[in-house]
């Protein structure tokens, strides 16, 4: 890990009707490997097909079928536990998890209980710059997806499709170590990042690729303490489950309704049941999942269609190496190297293609101008098009160019948003167009003294202001900058007027 | 350890059976005959002794990452007792 | 050529090799015994039309010289295979109705043999069974007669032993699990065999136990079962428990020679209140071995009586789960259900409608072992039981053990009906001579070795050492050669 000095974040108060409050939230995250096929049959994982067009027989379940699983999906889990400098266990297994839903073919998910393939690792979540929480993690491990059901179209029937049923995903574990919505949210952000830059999920919520299980728990302050010395659940909250959540939004919003929730009944003297919910986001309210009166036993046992999965130390570090370097790493190392601020360093490396992108510009270049460039212009005008960085019509070597006319004083900063524009639009080179167009900025005084000279001489009254209160130069600058078209240098054209006035 | 009328009913929703009310008893009567013949196992010594999970141990057999399956909607759904628009349609399920 | 169908496989083959016979005359010779078999109630699903397709191409094969042995030969496949196009629901009501649309990989590789199939063979819903008595397509009627009593072929392979012993087929598929291939062997006169676990693909058999289930060949001769199986054993790519291990020709491990071979005799397997008679057999087969040039040696395997209660936990179990898809959403009958009832109604009334009562049983006893609190206490625990049971065998075989010599079974063939009375666990003692072999995964076959004072067959059961098939197939052929069974039953049909 990398020697980072921060500062914990306190954790958030709620203010009930009686008490302050604390909270404790465990995070469950799912998150669908990316690969090929499914984990245990060949049948496609791409997202959007025809119903049941995605599924292998060993998916419906049909008479007589059969697991094979698939190795990519393996190595997809080891490199996320390596992301996550998390253990790796050599010896895993599989077990059955048994319960019966119509999305759910084999009446059981296959999943692993008891050995998991990953063990602890952890994530550190920038709360803000030298203030980060470290969420440990528990254990990571392989699982089934589900296929999904339709509920809402038809009043008697529900509709199933298989399409998802058996797509590889991974179960990612977190102790219960955050403290606030905020903070759980942040998490979120983070783990998708690292999985992103992984290469091992797409992160994709919409399509309900990444989605987490909120454990949510309220105390006093001093019990969360009390806990960690004790591991004794007993000075928490009882806790309740908000499943399926897909929006960092809604993780945020859920916890604070939640939250709210349980103090309310906790201050009227109640007790908080033990429970699953629902997020409504219509409504702003979490609700229980319909019938608990018999809790879900699962009967896990091991699958005996698989035998125990042993995998090689050479084969983990051989991936080990295959790790890119991952974003607390980029971060620290731009910070460092292009000396930026951590914000400019944080966007930046929010993704991997962003940092590529931004690495390409800076090479040999001033780092905070490529930052400044790549964040406030490039990224500024990509979302105004909703376009991601992979899809910029400008490329590094187009940006790099632009940087290196004003570096060279060939242009200012007003011509350089003009040259920008012009090749996001119709590309080219840049210092061609500057050529081409004569863009180029003015520097040659003798050029900018006949154009000073002449406002000057045009304007009196405006000068005798300006020896009374010097501030007024800047009216004069621009003044000469409309007369030259823009193209003055505007420090020589400043100084200019300076001396000129004798101010 | 016996089994009741009110354990033979989970046992029965646990494995989505539908036993009729009058028909618990005797259920319940078959279980506890099986399970006294299976309390005989508690008589061996198993201490140390690890649970057999695979009786032919050999490295798992693992697949390439290719897509070699799928494609045959209406294969899957060939034997369907009814589906709908390329859908499985089921009773309604309350969530 | 009259009573082709009484033909081994192995005549068969030769037959058809010298073009004396051509697949199509055997395959109308075995489809008119199967017609005038009907009282045996032993084929359910007729494929009549394919055999005949099956058996010119046959025939068009070995004209062009293909010379693989079940090229050609009319074998009926039992209904718990998943058979493409054709009806496979296992004896079930739940399955009523499911053609498959893919082919087990055993059927597959036997059709790829050239081999035909006469029709889809009677057994215990699935597979769950020791007298085929719990079929929804209704008891298959042993061949063998003695009296105005109709007999139990034995289950859950009951249908193909019947067809072979009444000559409907040549040879037929079955599977076991707990003793479903040699137990119905023995109680038919006929031989069975069930691989060591992972020679045979279950790709495409109905799941019972995963962890138990095999294929295997039951055939009129030691000969005819090592050829057969042969054709069915092989890695499967598709079934992660399959072994990936050459398959030796069987039939070329058929010498007779079984001098200076160990065979033990286990203690444990006298049990008490054990037929006179069966003792007798077993003794007599110690003997012809002894006669042979084996070395005979008295051992000891522990654990053997904890074996039927071990795999009265296991089996259950894994079987609980595995009928857990058998739901009415996506394959086989689903239940008429009232207004206002959802999806758990569904289920429930689709399941209890479906399933027959030992199924029923059987899936609610192993839901309750799994359950939270007795997970511990029966499923570990009976895993560790079986643990100790393969340790026993295995303690065995490291002494220089070749085969183990046992009884097939507690008695002759029973009367139909005689069940209905017991209770669930005399049911069961059927299998303890034929579990172990199942849980510690080891190869058994199970040879007729003579008749009751009734007339009725019994079979002796040789278990062998992991993957040494063609070892336990000599082994068994030499006693078989000693042994000299030749009685068929009187054809009352």
């Amino acid at each position: 890990m990398l020697d980072l000095t921060y500062e914990t974040p306190k954790p958030k108060i709620i203010a009930g009707a009686t008490h302050d409050w604390e909270l404790v939230i465990g995070m469950e995250v799912h998150a669908q490997i990316a690969s090929n096929a499914k984990l245990f049959s060949g049948a496609s994982t791409e997202f959007g097909n025809e119903p049941n067009s995605n599924v292998a027989f060993v998916d419906a379940a049909m008479p007589g079928m059969l697991p094979v699983i698939n190795e990519f999906c393996i190595e997809q889990a080891v490199r996320t536990g390596l992301g996550l400098a998390a253990e790796i266990n050599l010896w895993s297994a599989f077990d059955r998890k048994n319960y019966f839903y119509p999305d759910l073919p084999q009446g059981y998910q296959i999943s692993q209980l008891y050995h998991p393939i990953v063990g602890e690792g952890e994530v550190m979540v920038d709360m803000e710059p030298g203030i980060s929480r470290l969420v440990r993690i528990e254990r990571i491990h392989i699982e089934q997806d589900a296929g999904k059901s339709i509920h809402d179209m038809d009043p008697n029937m529900s509709f199933v499709d298989l399409n998802r049923t058996g797509v590889a995903l991974m179960e990612i574990v977190s102790q219960p170590d955050i403290r606030g919505p905020e903070e759980a949210a942040a998490y979120m952000v983070k783990l998708r990042q690292i999985l992103r830059y992984l290469g091992t999920c797409d992160g994709n919520m919409q399509n309900g690729n990444l989605r987490a299980d909120v454990n949510v728990s309220i105390c006093l302050p001093g019990q969360y303490e009390k806990f960690i010395e004790t591991n004794d659940f007993a000075h928490l909250g009882t806790r309740c489950e908000i499943k399926n959540m897909n929006s960092m939004r809604f993780i945020q919003a859920a916890i604070e309704v939640e939250a709210r929730r349980q103090i309310t009944i906790v201050e009227a003297g109640g007790e908080v049941n033990q429970e699953t919910r629902l997020y409504d986001p219509d409504k702003g309210e979490t609700r229980s999942m319909r019938s608990k009166e018999e809790a879900h036993d699962y009967r896990y046992f091991p699958d005996p269609d698989l035998l125990p999965l042993e995998i090689e130390q050479s084969w983990v570090e051989e991936i080990a190496s295959s790790l890119p370097e991952l974003p607390d790493e980029k971060k620290a190392r731009f910070m460092k190297d292009f000396l930026l601020s951590d914000y400019d360093a944080t966007v930046l490396t929010a993704e991997l293609d962003s940092a590529a992108y931004f690495e390409a510009v800076a090479n040999r270049r001033d780092g905070k101008l490529s930052a400044n460039w790549v964040i406030n212009e490039l990224f500024g005008r990509l979302k105004k098009d909703d376009k991601d960085i992979t899809q910029s019509p400008v490329t590094p070597y187009q940006l790099g160019g632009i940087i290196d006319l004003i570096e060279h004083g060939d242009i200012n900063g007003k011509i350089a948003k003009d040259l920008f524009e012009i090749v996001y639009i119709q590309g080219g080179d840049p210092a061609k167009i500057v050529q081409d167009r004569g863009m180029k900025q003015l520097t040659d005084t003798s050029a900018i003294e006949a154009a000073v000279d002449k406002v000057i001489l045009d304007n009196p009254d405006q000068v005798e202001k300006a020896k009374a209160n010097p501030k007024l130069v800047g009216w004069f600058v621009g003044q000469v900058m409309k007369a030259t078209g823009g193209k003055a240098n505007p420090k020589a054209v400043n100084e200019l007027i300076a001396f000129k006035l004798r101010l | 350890m016996s089994i009741d009328k009110a354990t033979a009913a989970k046992v029965a929703k646990l494995a989505r059976i539908k036993v009729e009310d009058d028909a618990l008893p005797a259920l319940a009567e078959e279980f506890n005959m099986i399970l006294g013949f299976i309390e005989q196992l508690n008589e061996v010594d198993v201490e140390g002794v690890k649970p057999m999970t695979s009786v032919t141990p050999q490295r798992l057999k693992r697949r390439v990452d290719q897509i070699t399956d799928g494609d045959q909607q209406a294969l899957v759904l060939s034997n369907a007792p009814d589906a709908r628009e390329g859908f499985f349609a089921v009773p309604k399920v309350v969530e | 050529m009259s009573d082709l169908n009484k033909l081994t496989l192995s005549a068969a083959r030769d037959l058809l090799r010298k073009k004396d016979v051509t697949s199509v005359e055997l395959t109308e010779a075995c489809l008119q015994a199967k017609s005038a078999g009907m009282a045996l109630n032993a084929f359910v699903h007729d494929t009549s039309e394919v055999a005949l397709e099956q058996a010119k191409a046959a025939d068009n094969r070995l004209a062009e010289g293909d010379a693989s042995s079940m090229c050609g030969i009319p074998i009926g496949i039992k209904d718990l295979f998943c058979t493409k196009g054709v009806p496979s629901q296992a004896a079930s009501k739940i399955l009523d109705g499911f053609r498959p649309e893919y082919e087990s990989t055993v059927s597959q590789k036997l059709f790829d043999g050239g081999a035909v199939m006469v029709g889809k063979l009677n057994m215990d819903e699935f597979a769950m069974g020791s007298s085929n008595e719990t079929s929804i397509y209704g008891d298959v009627v042993n061949p063998w007669k003695v009296d105005q009593r109709n007999l139990t072929p034995g289950g859950s392979s009951g249908g193909s032993a019947a067809a072979v012993a009444g000559d409907l087929c040549l040879a037929a598929t079955g599977t076991d699990t707990g003793g479903s291939i040699r137990q119905p062997a023995a109680f038919t006169g006929i031989v069975g065999i069930k691989p060591t676990y992972g020679r045979c693909s279950r790709w495409g058999v109905v799941a019972f136990a995963s962890s138990l289930d095999q294929a295997g060949p039951m055939t009129k001769s030691v000969r005819d079962a090592a050829i057969m199986l042969e054709t069915m054993c092989g890695h499967d790519p598709k079934d992660s428990t399959s072994a990936d291990l050459a398959v030796p020709n069987f039939e070329a491990c058929l010498t007779g020679d079984i001098k200076s071979k160990k065979i033990a005799i286990p203690k444990e397997y006298r049990m008490d209140g054990m037929s006179e008679e069966i003792e007798k057999l077993w003794a007599e087969g110690t003997e012809m071995l002894r006669d042979a040039g084996a070395e005979i040696v008295g051992v000891s395997l522990p654990h053997t009586k904890y074996a039927l209660p071990a795999y009265y936990v296991i089996a259950p179990a894994e079987a609980s789960s595995n009928l857990a898809r058998y739901d009415g959403v996506r394959f086989g009958r689903r239940a008429n259900i009232s207004a206002g009832d959802g999806i758990t109604e569904m289920y429930e009334k689709t399941r209890a409608e479906g399933f027959g009562p030992e199924v029923q049983r059987r899936i609610m006893i192993g839901t309750y072992v799994l359950s939270a609190g007795f997970y511990d206490a029966y499923y570990n625990r009976a895993r560790r039981v079986r643990t100790l049971i393969k340790k026993d065998f295995d303690d065995v075989f490291a002494k220089g053990v070749d085969a183990i010599l046992t009884p097939a079974t507690p008695s002759a063939a029973f009367s139909l009906g005689d069940m209905a009375t017991m209770d669930p666990v005399q049911m069961y003692l059927n299998d303890v001579f034929t579990v172990t072999v199942n849980l510690a995964g080891l190869p058994g076959i199970s040879i007729p070795a003579g008749l009751d004072a009734q007339g009725l067959p019994l079979g002796l059961q040789l278990i062998g050492k992991p993957w040494k098939e063609g070892d336990l197939l000599n082994t068994a052929y030499a006693l078989e050669k000693s042994v000299g069974f030749v009685e068929k039953p009187e054809k009352w049909w």
